[in-house]
């Protein structure tokens, strides 16, 4: 087969993982985005090595580790937006804005000495 | 046209169609399922492409525990099962934008480029079991182990955030409005 079919199935993939990232609103859909970019990416990877013959195999090796790497952040993600719904109620991404670079807030609780803590659980906690 | 070839196309197809039903479902238990079929094909391209390892790894890993955890994950988290109204015009648009135009540079980019090279998978050496653990386990030592240790402190950073109950473990039991006065308070 030629060459540019699993690399152009490889950049539509890529491109419809980065659509779901960014127009899914909830935490576990915008993971769903990333796992179909990962695997575009192995795609790739898969067939270079197919192609190249490599005798170290490289790329079906590194498409192991990417596998491997991608289940070690969904493992890490996923704990994460558990602790996220525990202390906010949701996991929607365009209201988690604890971190987010801008001036404080003008309600009592906000003022200079955000610390991490009150970062993490102020604005969903107050709504 | 070989039977690879057809074959390819079947798959590519089913991937990229359900791709793109995991990004467009309204219903969010769907959108898991239609990654399982993803997932799959992508697996049975690697199948093609001579790398019967990285395929059966992708069936365990991603279809057997990534998606499980996934649906997990949205179980966990309350997720209404009904439909969505997740997606609207001012968010679509934008989005779609970004993700046609990545899809237009990359595409052209790889067609481009690769024209006229041909993939001769007769005489590939199949990525068998033996020969990815001969692979790993004598030229790919040192990245394997360190892939362990970055797996084991993942495991054990996951842990560590799933214990993490703030510090409001003793006000679980009162209700939220309670607990955000007391949070105003603070």
């Amino acid at each position: 087969m030629p060459l540019w079919w699993p690399l152009l199935l490889a950049s539509l993939l890529f491109a419809i993982g980065v659509y779901g990232v960014l127009v899914r609103r909830n935490a576990v859909l915008v993971l769903m985005g990333v796992e179909l970019m990962l695997n575009a990416v192995n795609i790739n990877l898969v067939a270079f090595d197919a192609h190249l013959r490599d005798v170290l195999h490289g790329g079906q090796t590194f498409a192991l580790f990417i596998i491997v790497i991608a289940a070690a952040e969904v493992g890490l993600a996923l704990a994460i937006v558990l602790l996220v719904f525990r202390s906010h109620g949701h996991i929607d991404v365009d209201r988690l804005r604890g971190l987010a670079d801008r001036d404080p807030p003008t309600e009592p609780s906000g003022g200079d000495g955000v610390t991490a803590h009150s970062a993490l659980t102020g604005p969903g906690r107050t709504r | 046209m070989s039977v690879v070839e057809v074959l390819f196309l079947l798959l590519g197809l089913a991937a990229l169609g359900s791709a793109l039903l995991v990004v467009s479902t309204k219903n969010m238990v769907h959108a898991a399922l239609w990654l399982v079929v993803t997932l799959a094909s992508i697996a049975g391209i690697y199948l093609l492409l001579a790398a019967e390892f990285v395929a059966w790894v992708q069936v365990l890993i991603y279809v057997g525990a990534v998606v499980v955890l996934l649906l997990f994950a949205l179980m966990l988290t309350r997720a209404p099962t009904g439909p969505q109204p997740d997606t609207t015009v001012a968010r679509v648009l934008p989005a779609a934008a970004v993700a046609v135009l990545v899809a237009a540079l990359l595409a052209t980019t790889v067609v481009a480029g690769f024209t006229g090279v041909r993939l001769d998978l007769d005489g590939a050496v199949v990525g068998s079991a033996a020969t990815t653990g001969e692979t790993i386990f004598e030229k790919w030592v040192l990245p394997f182990e360190v892939l362990s240790v970055l797996l084991l402190a993942a495991l054990v950073g996951a842990i560590v955030l799933s214990r993490l109950r703030t510090d409001d473990t003793e006000d679980r039991g009162r209700p939220r409005e309670q607990r955000d006065a007391q949070e105003v308070r603070r």
